[in-house]
């Protein structure tokens, strides 16, 4: 196969099967989860006061400051990295226009050495929390060869996406093509992985809120 | 399998619901958890990290309620949860945890670990694999009415001692009285002045009370154990001494644990809404205080500081009534750092006091306590549970710092004006 067909693929048959794979995956597991149901709290609530599952999903997106000491390249690198993925994706112009391609409706985007740089940033900032990862005790201790596997997963498209842009190590139309490619393979594994908490931790700050604003606490 | 290890993994299975998938689903393994945690701290060894102390209970959700997990299952890629492990994670789910909940409010993608250490101590339970302490515990508050074996003739001992002493009337089993007031055996038998300290703050603001004879115990190591069905023989033992005499209000006592079994899961255990209210002490003082009906006279002229239960603050919601309390009666109240809704736990909350192998990991994990105490150097040390109030005593001891402990409520009670 010749690169063009590559890319021929990757961006029709390919990203079809990745979608579908992606929406069927993310709606078996959230079934599978939610689908559980919990009990209903027969205790009597304690009467108004700022805490429910609105108040914990916006406040842990903050660290507090006691954790945030303790963890600083976590927190830091965490929230860098997050952001950076949620800027490149959404805010690089072809990427919106691939969107306004397949739904109808994009957005402005962003000049593209902003994304040069927020890609770097990203990147660098996803390494360090791979270093943190291995050198912390507990985070490798908790660490499986998943955690690896989705890290390297996740920065794949980074970095082939941003060497595809600066015409690195590759002709571009076939780093173009594995970028598309190692999007999809994201797409696919992602509802089945630790990164399907890009879904759950809404639900889990929710609940969390929820139990605990019943007892009149704001965690 | 042994037949037991099949109830524990069947209990596991029941009570995995929508949190718990939501909760396991969403752990990025960041460990920032473990900061939180005063078993890892304080002891430095990953394997006290709170996620990890659930590890048993994440298999059986994998395999159990998961599309790869029960693939795996099939084709012998995972294997299934064994009595041994079991065996080996008690000191994870019991020793080293207090059920303190610090680890559920730092988690950033909302983990509330607690709430799963809880569920998993059902299974252990079930497969036999609690504490021998605790086992105890749970047999004896079971058959004789109370943990540590107290039976109603050494209750109305203390009845007649306070009665002497306080010239006041302890009432046992008055119907239609504002408050039932129950004990813990640690009140009992180490701090009899507590049962004094509630007469005379209901005489002085005019509340009438009672103890009762077939209900005077509240800690709940059913609770503390993970078995819901004892658990609910306990408090139903209270329920029904609640509603024969027709009380309004019951009051927890100051023992944190009693308040989270009685407060959040009570109704929750018999399966319907009480008819009265639950308060904790503290909570019943701050509401005398906030309609003024507390009257206090003099004020502690001594640096004091106050522990915060955890299970009366950060797991209870009464944060800011002990405060009022303090001030009203302390001119120099000082706050530890962390103090409030992120006190560090004594090391003894969830049972983990009654496990005598823990005590080695308990003492050094009080080093927390120790830092906390010397950034503000108290002359003494203020708390609201009993059982804190003994773990304190023992931590203080074995660090050798010398900082006399005491009640929050003896401390109120010691300021009301005398009866004229
Ligand atoms: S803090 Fe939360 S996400 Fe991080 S390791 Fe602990 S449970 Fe998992
Ligand atoms: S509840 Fe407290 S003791 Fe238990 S794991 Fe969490 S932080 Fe540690």
């Amino acid at each position: 196969m010749d690169h063009l067909a590559f890319l021929t693929w990757v961006r029709g048959t390919g990203l079809d099967i990745a979608l579908s794979l992606f929406v069927f995956g993310v709606l078996w597991r959230l079934i599978e989860i939610y689908g559980l149901g919990v009990k209903k709290d027969l205790s009597e609530p304690r009467a108004g006061e700022a805490a429910s599952g609105w108040h914990t999903i916006w406040r842990r997106s903050f660290p507090q400051k006691e954790a945030m000491m303790k963890s600083p390249v976590t927190y830091a690198g965490g929230i860098i990295f997050h952001f950076g993925l949620a800027i490149v994706v959404l805010f690089f112009v072809p990427h919106i226009l691939l969107i306004k391609d397949m739904f109808g409706f994009g957005w402005p985007g962003l000049p593209s050495q902003v994304i040069d740089l927020v890609t770097v940033v990203t990147m660098v900032a996803m390494i360090l929390v791979l270093v943190d990862r291995l050198v912390k005790p507990v985070k490798r201790f908790l660490s499986t060869k998943a955690d690896y596997i989705t890290w390297v997963l996740t920065f794949m498209p980074l970095l082939t996406g941003w060497l595809a842009v600066q015409h690195l190590l590759l002709p571009y139309t076939l780093m173009l093509a594995i970028h598309i490619l190692s999007v999809e393979i994201l797409l696919i594994v992602l509802p089945f992985s630790k990164l399907f908490h890009a879904f759950t931790a809404f639900g889990s700050r929710w609940y969390n809120g929820e139990v605990n604003g019943h007892k009149g606490v704001a965690v | 399998m042994s037949a037991t290890m099949e109830k524990g993994v069947r209990v596991l299975k029941e009570v995995i619901d929508s949190r718990i998938a939501s909760y396991f689903s969403s752990c990025v393994h960041c460990g920032i958890c473990a900061d939180a945690c005063l078993f890892y701290t304080e002891t430095g060894d990953p394997k006290y990290t709170p996620i990890h102390k659930l590890e048993p209970l994440r298999r059986v959700y994998e395999q159990e309620y998961t599309l790869f997990g029960k693939l795996g299952k099939l084709i012998g890629w995972s294997k299934a949860v064994t009595d041994a492990e079991l065996a080996e994670w008690q000191e994870l789910v019991y020793n080293s945890c207090t059920l303190c909940g610090r680890c559920s409010v730092v988690c950033p993608v909302g983990n509330d670990i607690v709430y799963m250490v809880r569920k998993l101590r059902e299974g252990m339970s079930a497969s036999g694999n609690a504490p021998d302490g605790l086992k105890g515990a749970v047999t004896r508050t079971v058959t004789i009415g109370s943990p540590m074996g107290i039976k109603l003739p050494a209750v109305k001992a203390q009845i007649k001692h306070v009665e002497a002493d306080y010239g006041l009337k302890v009432p046992l089993d008055m119907e239609g009285a504002d408050y039932l007031v129950m004990l813990s055996s640690m009140e009992i038998i180490n701090f009899p002045e507590y049962l004094g300290a509630i007469g005379k703050i209901m005489h002085s603001v005019g509340k009438t009370w009672t103890l009762s004879s077939e209900a005077f115990e509240a800690t709940n190591a059913g609770m503390q154990i993970g078995n819901s069905d004892l658990a609910r023989v306990i408090v139903t033992r209270i329920v029904d001494a609640a509603e024969k005499l027709k009380a309004k209000t019951v009051i927890s006592p100051e023992c944190g644990h009693a308040y989270t079994a009685l407060r959040w899961e009570g109704a929750n255990l018999i399966g319907r809404p009480f008819t009265f209210k639950v308060q904790h002490i503290i909570e019943v003082l701050g509401e005398f205080e906030a309609q003024g009906l507390l009257k206090t006279e003099g004020m502690e002229t001594d640096k004091l500081t106050f522990h915060d239960p955890c299970q009366l603050a950060r797991r209870g919601g009464v944060i800011k009534q002990q405060r009022v309390l303090m001030n009203k009666v302390a001119e120099n109240f000082v706050e530890m750092p962390d103090a409030g809704f992120m006190n560090w736990c004594c090391g003894g909350g969830g049972g983990a006091s009654a496990i005598e192998e823990g005590e080695e990991l308990r003492l050094k994990a009080f080093a927390v306590k120790i830092r906390q105490f010397n950034a503000v150097k108290p002359d003494r040390l203020v708390t609201a549970c009993a059982n804190c109030r003994i773990v304190l005593e023992e931590g203080l001891e074995h660090y050798a710092m010398k900082l006399p402990v005491i009640g929050l409520t003896e401390l109120v009670a010691e300021h009301l004006p005398e009866p004229k």
